[in-house]
């Protein structure tokens, strides 16, 4: 029972990461490689508030949230104007050097070291310190990110993020501001990631740098286009399926070693597979 | 009346070649103003250049007597300016419906977010929907429309934005003889409520009926302008279409 309040925990985190990506690259159509990123920072600004100065953790939580839209604020108002290839190798070159301030700012982030001891989040004194409750609070963090993303996305502002996807131009002359669009909902999308990242730290109760790699922000771009661009549902089943899948290799004989390389592979030819055969992906509102 | 729009010597270079070649035009409210030529002669370009899609070479555009060197797509609407596409472009994978409110709606984003759409939206575009004959099809993606449909639901669209002044680029192309009149009879209300309204058009017929005035361009110049009657007899316009 542990082992599957854990595999359900690690699928409510990686569904919030899969339903803000989803507003970033599924509705708006902004391919990006550095949520893993802002996933980080998140991650590293709970651990780094909460054992250096022991503040609440939904205190810290929203700073890291704040902390990782100034960042994807400063990354967009750079990348975002640029043409799509040049924004996509903007935002792995941002994954990347953000990855190298995680791995080596010794005196915050520890370096490689990561960071150990991070405490379970507390609230008028209850700890969250079981796994049951603490599942309890993330599928309360996945129906909240969920819901907002669901009022984004049928708001004026979700229709006009679609139609850029589709025709950026067109869009224009009708009078949006498709910079501002796009800066906003890359913003928004890095605050959830952040959420993201907060609970990980927290659940795990350490971090390292290696947790996120633009490998990872790739594990998380695979999550949205299984689900399907546009689909916050579908992102949320993605995540399970992509969380599960390579639990059940322990089980069919490959021994751990074995199986953590085969969760590449499989990631890999799940990618290959949608493309061929469902590009759409499982619940997508829109094509590639 | 009133002359809502004009360019002076207007200039786009692709290159060594001149799309559009020093061009004066004037649009005036009330008015349908033709821009013909063959193929090649720079009509889109200029519609282009005048709604910022592409950026100004050299001249400049008039609007209600400012003098702009430089025009944002996004500053397009905010001057009164829409259009439609020669290759229609339409957002394919949104609803008919969708289409419409998208120009409808909130352009400042945080009202945009906290805003889906009024019963005033919904009002207007069931109106223009209705004129068009697609608010059956409301639900349906444009992508699954026929041609002549999606042509009219690009019109929708552009009326939709209550401009001032219209730049249709050939919206009769494709179009079967009802949906010709449907077109026809939304472009004339256009000029009755005041607006400039600019139509690139290949049929003739359609141009005497409907133009007050007409620009011809031949090789992004203006080789002529008069009225259809006046311009379409001039032995240059015969020799740039025909040749000599």
């Amino acid at each position: 029972m542990e082992y599957l309040i854990h595999i359900a925990v690690l699928a409510c985190i990686y569904g919030i990461l899969g339903i803000s990506l989803n507003l970033v690259m599924g509705e708006t159509g902004l391919i990006s490689v550095t949520h893993a990123a802002f996933y980080g920072l998140g991650a590293y600004a709970v651990a780094f508030l909460l054992v250096g100065f022991g503040i609440n953790f939904f205190l810290a939580t929203l700073a890291g949230m704040i902390l990782a839209s100034g960042v994807a604020f400063a990354i967009g108002v750079v990348f975002l104007r640029l043409k799509e290839v040049y924004y996509v190798l903007g935002t792995v070159g941002s994954n990347v050097i953000l990855f190298s301030v995680l791995l080596n700012w010794n005196s915050v982030t520890r370096g490689p070291l990561g960071i150990g001891g991070i405490p379970r989040p507390e609230i008028f004194g209850f700890r969250f310190s079981e796994n049951e409750a603490f599942l309890l609070l993330v599928l309360a963090a996945v129906a909240i990110t969920y819901a907002i993303s669901v009022l984004i996305t049928r708001s004026s502002f979700g229709r006009v993020l679609n139609a850029i996807r589709e025709d950026e131009d067109v869009v224009s002359v009708f009078g949006y501001s498709v910079y501002h669009y796009k800066l906003v909902i890359f913003t928004i999308g890095a605050a959830f990631a952040a959420l993201a990242g907060a609970f990980l730290a927290s659940y795990l109760t350490y971090i390292s740098p290696f947790s996120f790699t633009v490998v990872e922000s790739i594990f998380i771009l695979s999550i949205v286009v299984l689900g399907g661009l546009g689909s916050g549902r579908g992102a949320l089943i993605a995540a399970g399926i992509l969380v599960i899948t390579p639990e059940a290799l322990r089980f069919v004989g490959f021994t751990p070693d074995i199986a953590a390389q085969m969760r590449q592979v499989l990631y890999g030819l799940i990618l290959i597979l949608l493309m061929l055969y469902r590009p759409q992906g499982l619940l997508g509102r829109f094509r590639i | 009346m009133k002359t809502l729009l004009s360019t002076r010597r207007l200039v786009k270079r692709f290159g060594g070649v001149h799309a559009v070649d020093h061009v004066d035009l004037s649009l005036e409210g009330g008015k349908i103003t033709a821009l013909i030529g063959p193929n090649g002669s720079g009509k889109t370009t200029l519609i282009n250049v005048v709604t910022g899609m592409l950026a100004i070479d050299g001249g400049d555009i008039v609007i209600d007597s400012v003098r702009l060197q430089r025009i944002r797509p996004s500053d397009v609407a905010s001057y009164g300016i829409t259009r439609t596409f020669q290759n229609l472009r339409l957002i394919q994978q949104m609803s008919v419906l969708d289409n419409i409110l998208l120009v409808l709606t909130e352009r400042n984003i945080w009202g945009a977010l906290f805003e889906q759409h009024t019963k005033f939206h919904l009002a207007t575009a069931e109106e223009i929907l209705k004129k068009v004959g697609l608010w059956e099809k409301r639900n349906e993606n444009a992508e699954s429309l026929s041609y002549g449909q999606r042509k009219l639901l690009e019109i929708a669209r552009a009326v939709s934005m209550e401009a001032r002044i219209y730049f249709f680029d050939e919206p009769f192309a494709g179009l079967f003889p009802e949906m010709v009149r449907i077109v026809s009879g939304i472009i004339r209300e256009l000029r009755a409520s005041g607006a400039a309204v600019v139509l690139v058009e290949h049929d003739m017929l359609l141009v005497r009926e409907l133009a007050d005035y007409c620009y011809v361009l031949d090789s992004g110049k203006v080789i002529a302008e008069g009225t259809p009657e006046h311009v379409l007899k001039q032995q240059n316009v015969v020799e740039a279409y025909l040749g000599k």
